[in-house]
């Protein structure tokens, strides 16, 4: 306040992203959004993937006597529970996932159940063995079994880096995308045009607003990773900053281009989904993208999420340093610098 | 604020024979006028009379589709970083960032400029000191019209364009804002406005131009204009600017 009669003390471009910041944390639900969802997220996956060692496997059999032995036996094994399904239950309960396959009384017995499953497959591996011990089989050997569970090693610690990227990736084009709708709306956009304000410096201005936020917004899923899970991280904490950095600007020029023209709410909603669920699929945030065929894969390591959720799967989980995801930092340089020069070009100011 | 305005000669606006149309619609046909420097210029009319699209178009926001601008002796768009130095706009409709402060709204602005006043003075101009740390979504209408006024003279500007400033205030939040602007004139500013109020046009206006479907009608200060209107003055009545633009186009100004 002191400082008042100075004037415009601050060059614009702090001004503005000042500005923008301001109004930022002055809005409950932007702050809700950039700093509880990845909890959420996070506390979600704890319950998911809790590190309790393997789950038991679900089997259903038929109610009434007839399938009374077939309970016993399967109850008996600590790697089965067992509940009893109506056959007119039967597909739904399968559909949901309550029982993983559904054993039949008989000799033999049958079995039903979806073998696109993995869990499904693995279930009537189980039974099967149960039941065929309980018969009578007498088993040739017994394997020395050696159990991994080596942290870094697990879906979790996989899923998390992804978990940070789909952040990144969210944060930054939400908030870039609707923010510039809105102003178009109120006109703020046409009453800065008007003035002699630089374009590029308020298309910047609200892109390293966003770089401010990041910090937290990276660094909650991570930490809780690695207090929840033990996940370790064996690269540096400054290349992890150094890939969120980049990838937060990559993913602000995208929103800019993509709210560069338009006018109303309803659509920026459904180009920012357009845009971005794409990559929810391909880029590999919680199935591995190898699952794609061949030709697509160049596709898909050109899209700045897997850039992101790669690099910085190589940082965390494998300690990779910055030299070792030169491609990926590369890439998203281009979108970083692309997007953001023809969003520049393109933007309707009015 | 004289110190640095060049003393020229050359109009501030003079724009030639403009013409612009959206499809089938001719919003501005063949309109030409002249404003002198330290002059305040109202373009009159009810609305869609074509007002807001010639000062638009003098802002250089709206390119014409011919005729000739020059503004403070420069050209759209050769000349647009040093012109826009210079002019302070207020657009109709604009919404400043909520959740700012009236300061900081302040601040946004002046950084855009070279020169200018400082944020002290800029609320003194515009009677705004006490809402200072207020935001921008607390302010009343009249309010938030003298903070636009205020991002407006910002950069001390030579120019400045005001579309339609005092529709939808209060008439003391009006006249509050008349004396804002009634200040910077004083001070040797030049004001071209637009509006559909024949009293702020009165009030505020050296010469008056009446717009209607694109065109000026008429063209004179508001006395001259009463003065020369033909139709018989009722005893209790002194003409009007509304009874000078009824007896033109048979409408009431406030026209949808």
């Amino acid at each position: 306040m002191s400082n008042g009669a100075r004037g415009g003390a601050h060059p614009a471009l702090v001004e503005l992203t000042l500005a923008r910041l301001r109004e930022f944390v002055r809005e409950p639900e932007a702050l809700f959004w950039s700093f509880f969802f990845p909890i959420v997220m996070s506390v979600a996956m704890a319950i998911a993937f809790p590190s309790r060692g393997a789950q038991p496997v679900r089997v259903g059999v038929p109610p009434g006597p007839a399938a009374e032995t077939l309970r016993k036996t399967l109850s008996a094994d600590p790697g089965v529970v067992v509940r009893d399904v109506a056959p007119d239950e039967e597909l739904r309960v399968l559909r949901e996932g309550g029982v993983h396959v559904i054993v039949r009384p008989g000799h033999p017995p049958a079995y039903r159940f979806d073998p696109d499953r993995e869990e499904s497959r693995t279930a009537r591996l189980v039974v099967d063995q149960v039941l065929k011990r309980a018969a009578g089989r007498v088993e040739p050997w017994q394997a020395r079994e050696e159990a991994i569970a080596i942290p870094g090693s697990r879906y979790v610690d996989w899923l998390i880096p992804g978990i940070v990227g789909l952040g990144i990736m969210s944060n930054s084009m939400w908030s870039i995308g609707f923010m510039t709708v809105q102003m178009r709306l109120r006109k703020l956009l046409k009453r800065l045009a008007a003035s002699p304000m630089r374009k590029w410096e308020f298309l910047a201005a609200q892109v390293l607003a966003r770089l401010l936020f990041l910090g937290p917004e990276v660094a909650v899923p991570l930490v809780f990773g690695v207090l929840a899970f033990g996940m370790p991280v064996q690269g540096s904490v400054v290349d992890i900053a150094v890939v969120s950095l980049i990838g937060a600007l990559a993913f602000g020029s995208i929103g800019l281009l993509v709210g560069s023209r338009v006018r109303t709410l309803e659509a920026i909603s459904g180009l920012m989904n357009l845009t971005m669920v794409p990559m929810w699929v391909l880029s590999g945030v919680f199935f591995s993208s190898s699952n794609f065929p061949e030709v697509v894969q160049p596709l898909i390591r050109a899209l700045p999420l897997t850039a992101v959720v790669d690099a910085l799967r190589a940082v965390v989980l494998e300690g990779a340093t910055l030299d070792g995801i030169g491609t990926e930092l590369a890439i998203l340089s281009a979108w970083t610098v692309v997007p953001f020069l023809v969003g520049l070009r393109i933007f309707k100011w009015r | 604020m004289t110190q640095n305005r060049e003393m020229t000669t050359t109009p501030a606006v003079r724009c030639t024979d403009l013409r612009k149309r959206y499809g089938t619609v001719v919003a501005v046909d063949g309109l030409s006028l002249e404003v002198a420097r330290g002059e305040c210029f109202g373009l009159l009319g009810p609305n869609g009379a074509g007002k807001t699209t010639t000062i638009e178009i003098l802002e250089g926001l709206l390119a014409p589709d011919s005729g000739d601008v020059e503004v403070l002796g420069m050209r759209w768009p050769r000349d647009e970083r040093q012109l826009r130095q210079r002019l302070g706009i207020q657009l109709q409709e604009s919404q400043f960032i909520d959740k700012l402060t009236v300061e900081e709204t302040l601040r946004v602005f002046r950084s855009f400029y070279d020169r200018g006043k400082s944020i002290d003075e800029l609320l003194a101009l515009v009677e705004l000191e006490s809402k200072r740390s207020s935001w921008v979504v607390k302010l009343s209408g009249g309010q938030k019209q003298r903070l636009s006024i205020a991002c407006a003279l910002a950069g001390d500007p030579d120019l400045l364009f005001l579309d339609e400033p005092s529709t939808g205030l209060d008439p003391q939040s009006r006249r509050q804002l008349w004396g804002v602007l009634q200040r910077y004139r004083s001070a040797g500013g030049t004001i071209l406005l637009t509006t559909h109020y024949m009293d702020e046009a009165e009030v505020l206006c050296d010469r008056v131009a009446i717009v209607d479907h694109g065109k000026i009608i008429a063209f004179d200060t508001p006395k001259a204009l009463v003065a020369g209107l033909g139709a018989p003055k009722v005893i209790v009545h002194e003409g009007t600017l509304e009874d000078v633009f009824m007896s033109l186009t048979g409408r009431h100004l406030r026209d949808e």
